[in-house]
């Protein structure tokens, strides 16, 4: 086999390719290290505190050594979920109807406007819920203070809109046309044929959606925090001030001598998320992958 | 006709669902902009309280960041696009790119504090918050990069590569400014989600701004436009009168969003035009 002529040409094609697979590698170890430091930092808490305690007390006053984590457990699924039950169907229907109703001049004005609220910055989402939406909960669920679950629900459903309004809106897209055309001909209406075809075609782009945006919900941290409330109590109506994992650890993350239980405790929290957050992520690559095999 | 009925109904329900979603968003700017555009005045900016400086470490850090992140992201998603052949090792890339899009960013903002502020000991700096910050812009520079140079048709890639020219050079001369408009969009894109980001910065660049009006130095604390926001409507100082620095923040923020949303969609437009103009003639 001749050599080819080794001129800086063929040297500086090299090194292009070795600093782009460096890139993509360094890409895989800082997820690496994040999993090991926080994963770290966050289990050391279990030298002082039992498991069982952990997750199953709801009792968290870490100045008389007690470390149940149980509140902010459910203040974070019970607002995730508010959000989703909000937002989901809202954003789906959103997505329908770009996909398959709107006249090509109202989607020329939704999609970058959905694309805006995309762009609104979490604090801007909790300044809006100051100032208005606490007060309308605080009416409709005849509370005191009006901060709690339904007003960081709330903020958050409006969040996640444009997770699930553009992702769902994809998939609906990317369904072969001979399926509208199949069910139209059979004389079946619109509505029919997106309610019975469309739409189950499309079922697992969708539910990747609804995994990204609830990915998302229970992540979010400052808009969150700004409506919550803030206060270490187990969520027992949606009224009433509680805390999540990500408000607590802006709270106390501050106050806390890093090392300390209390400090790891608050990296634990931030530990749960991160599994939550790469489960989450395993579930929309099975989703993703039934909807290929289809 | 129940069914026609049942048509007419979903039909004017999805229209009704719609114009929620956009009244929603008009109600959300008229009430930022209607509260906060009036104290947007020069006093607002330069007074006493002013927020000149956090307006500065802003873009100072949102700079940073995409200095750091720009070469590892593009990078990696020219690998991904153009070399990565099809195996595991390509694989288990594409999960840590898609993970680490989906970790939260007061996760970041933790990771961050671990390394910047504690095991190098540099304290709340904008240095470690633009670094973190680089992190949250490292997964959408990825998938960006990657979308848009797979955009570019094949043919380009073997004219190129019959005529001889090696891979870098197909990659600068052609497949690079082919994908230009795509790239800008992405970047624009990445650069209005980091200018809002606050949980990352909170932990890292610490929620004080300099005594030196526009301190370049990197080892300075830098406070954000978003994070002030946060830090004048959670714990409102008595005495100052926040809630208008708040709703002027919130304003300037909008405004910056609007801007960055224009800016995505007007260059790369004149750019798509420009390049098939190029190309016809």
């Amino acid at each position: 086999m001749p050599q080819p002529t080794k001129s800086w040409v063929y040297y500086n094609d090299r090194l292009a390719r070795y600093l782009f697979i460096s890139s993509a590698v360094l890409v895989s170890l800082i997820i690496i290290c994040i999993i090991w430091f926080v994963g770290m930092q966050g289990l050391s808490t279990f030298r002082e505190v039992s498991f069982l305690e952990f997750f199953t007390s709801s009792k968290w006053s870490p100045d008389s050594g007690q470390y149940g984590a149980l509140t902010f457990i459910a203040g974070s699924i019970g607002t995730t979920l508010i959000a989703i039950l909000l937002g989901g169907p809202l954003g789906l229907a959103g997505a329908v109807f770009l996909a398959e109703i709107a006249p090509p001049w109202v989607r020329a004005i939704m999609r970058p406007a959905t694309d805006l609220f995309a762009g609104i910055p979490s604090v801007v989402y909790g300044y809006v819920g100051i100032t208005v939406i606490v007060g309308f909960t605080r009416k409709i669920t005849n509370s005191s203070t009006g901060y709690g679950m339904l007003a960081a629900g709330i903020v958050l459903a409006i969040m996640i809109l444009p997770t699930v309004i553009s992702l769902s809106e994809d998939a609906l897209r990317s369904l072969p046309g001979s399926y509208k055309e199949a069910s139209l001909a059979l004389g079946a209406t619109r509505w029919q044929t997106i309610w019975r075809v469309l739409v189950p075609a499309a079922s697992p782009g969708i539910l990747t959606a609804i995994i990204l945006a609830m990915a998302r919900a229970i992540g979010e941290t400052m808009a969150v925090q700004m409506v919550i409330g803030n206060s270490p109590r187990f969520p027992d109506s949606l009224g009433s001030p509680t805390s999540t994992l990500t408000s607590n650890i802006v709270m106390e993350m501050g106050n806390t001598p890093y090392g300390s239980t209390w400090n790891n405790g608050l990296f634990m929290m931030a530990f749960i998320l991160l599994v939550i957050a790469l489960i989450m992520i395993i579930l929309v690559r099975t989703a993703s992958r039934k909807g290929a095999v289809r | 006709m129940k069914a026609h009925q049942a048509n007419r109904f979903a039909s004017i329900l999805l229209w009704i669902g719609a114009v929620a979603i956009l009244a929603l968003l008009v109600a959300f700017l008229a009430l930022i902009l209607g509260r906060g555009l009036p104290y947007l005045t020069a006093e607002f900016f330069s007074g006493s309280d002013g927020v000149r400086g956090q307006l500065f470490n802003s873009f100072y850090i949102l700079f940073l960041s995409l200095i750091f992140s720009l070469p590892i992201g593009l990078g990696a998603g020219i690998y991904m696009a153009e070399y990565a052949p099809q195996n595991r090792f390509t694989d288990l890339i594409r999960l840590s790119t898609e993970s680490l899009a989906s970790v939260p960013s007061i996760v970041f903002g933790l990771f961050g504090m671990i390394v910047f502020v504690n095991m190098f000991g540099l304290g709340f700096t904008i240095l470690g918050g633009s670094a973190t910050l680089a992190l949250l812009n490292l997964p959408i520079l990825v998938r960006v990069t990657e979308e848009s140079l797979r955009a570019v048709p094949r043919s380009y890639r073997e004219a190129s590569l019959a005529l001889g020219a090696t891979m870098w050079q197909t990659l600068r001369k052609v497949i690079l400014p082919t994908a230009l408009p795509g790239l800008i969009t992405g970047i624009t894109l990445v650069a209005g989600r980091a200018l809002g980001e606050t949980a990352i910065l909170i932990f890292t660049a610490g929620m004080n701004v300099s005594r030196i009006l526009f301190d370049v130095n990197p080892l300075a604390a830098g406070e954000t436009l978003a994070v002030h926001l946060f830090a004048v409507k959670s714990n409102p100082l008595p005495g100052t009168n926040s809630d208008q620095i708040a709703d002027g923040t919130a304003a300037l923020l909008i405004l910056m969003v609007i801007v960055f949303n224009l800016c995505l969609s007007i260059p790369s437009r004149w750019l798509q035009y420009r390049l098939q103009g190029k190309n016809r003639g």
